[in-house]
């Protein structure tokens, strides 16, 4: 009888039963004997697991795409909304609004040389509302310690990883009007 | 009488382990275009979506016609 050290490993172990098989039976396939054939049996349903991963992130991107198409169909007209009188707002002073729909926050600011500028007040990190501190120059989001130019709305420290929506303003003499709402990946 | 295999069951396991690598490399792959696609895509940059698509799924077919070999 041959040492079980010294057997040749594409030799096949008989079944229990001691009977060879041609022909064996399906599922004898995915249960061997050998532990040869058993690690191919083990790397192969492996390599189908990778497979199914492989269908779940095109399902995602799928899920993505399928997302984009219903957004850019139900994108709301952008309508002209008064956020302010002309001089309401002394050098410094800070605003919110609702643009352009009704849960939408927003911040209208006037800078210390009398720009005004408007962003979106939700952080791109985490969505926290973000503070305007003139006196420093910056957007604050006091979540994570996030940090936004306040001339630029461009993401200068912490972690968010996006520049603020910039809302496009229009003065007039009666007051300031929010007319359209600029997304960006880079300021 | 039965056919002696291809390969003996060592060049199996070589070509299966090949082929597993290939599988990690498309799925990595896989993995980054997701999640580079879903930041732009939040980011308000939509461009990168359908070709993120095709390319996901160019692996995923790749990935499905290596299975086809073990």
């Amino acid at each position: 009888m041959t040492d079980e050290r010294t057997r040749d490993p594409d030799d096949v172990s008989l079944a229990p039963n001691a009977q060879v098989e041609a022909d064996p039976p399906a599922w004898r396939q995915d249960f061997p004997i050998d532990w040869p054939k058993d690690e191919f049996v083990a790397r192969r349903e492996f390599a189908k697991f990778m497979v199914l991963t492989s269908c779940a992130f095109v399902a995602g991107q799928g899920w993505i795409a399928a997302q984009h198409l219903v957004r850019s169909r139900r994108i709301a007209p952008v309508t002209s909304l008064k956020i302010a009188d002309a001089d309401e707002l002394p050098p410094g002073g800070a605003k919110t609004f609702n643009y352009p729909g009704e849960h939408d926050r927003c911040v209208l600011v006037r800078l210390a040389d009398g720009e005004l500028v408007a962003f979106s007040q939700l952080c791109t990190h985490l969505s926290c509302a973000v503070i305007p501190d003139v006196g420093r120059g910056v957007f604050v989001c006091p979540c994570h310690e996030g940090y936004f130019d306040l001339r630029t709305g461009r993401n200068i420290a912490g972690p968010p990883p996006r520049p603020l929506p910039r809302v496009e303003l229009r003065t007039d003499p009666d007051g300031v009007y929010a007319v359209g709402i600029d997304v960006r990946t880079v300021a | 009488m039965r056919s002696r295999p291809r390969f003996t069951r060592a060049q199996r396991t070589t070509i299966v382990n090949g082929v597993i690598c290939f599988l990690l490399v498309l799925t990595v792959l896989q993995l980054w275009l997701l999640t580079a696609t879903m930041d732009a895509f939040l980011g308000g940059d939509s461009s990168i979506v359908g070709p993120a698509l095709l390319a996901s799924t160019v692996c995923l077919l790749l990935g499905a016609g290596l299975l086809r070999y073990i």
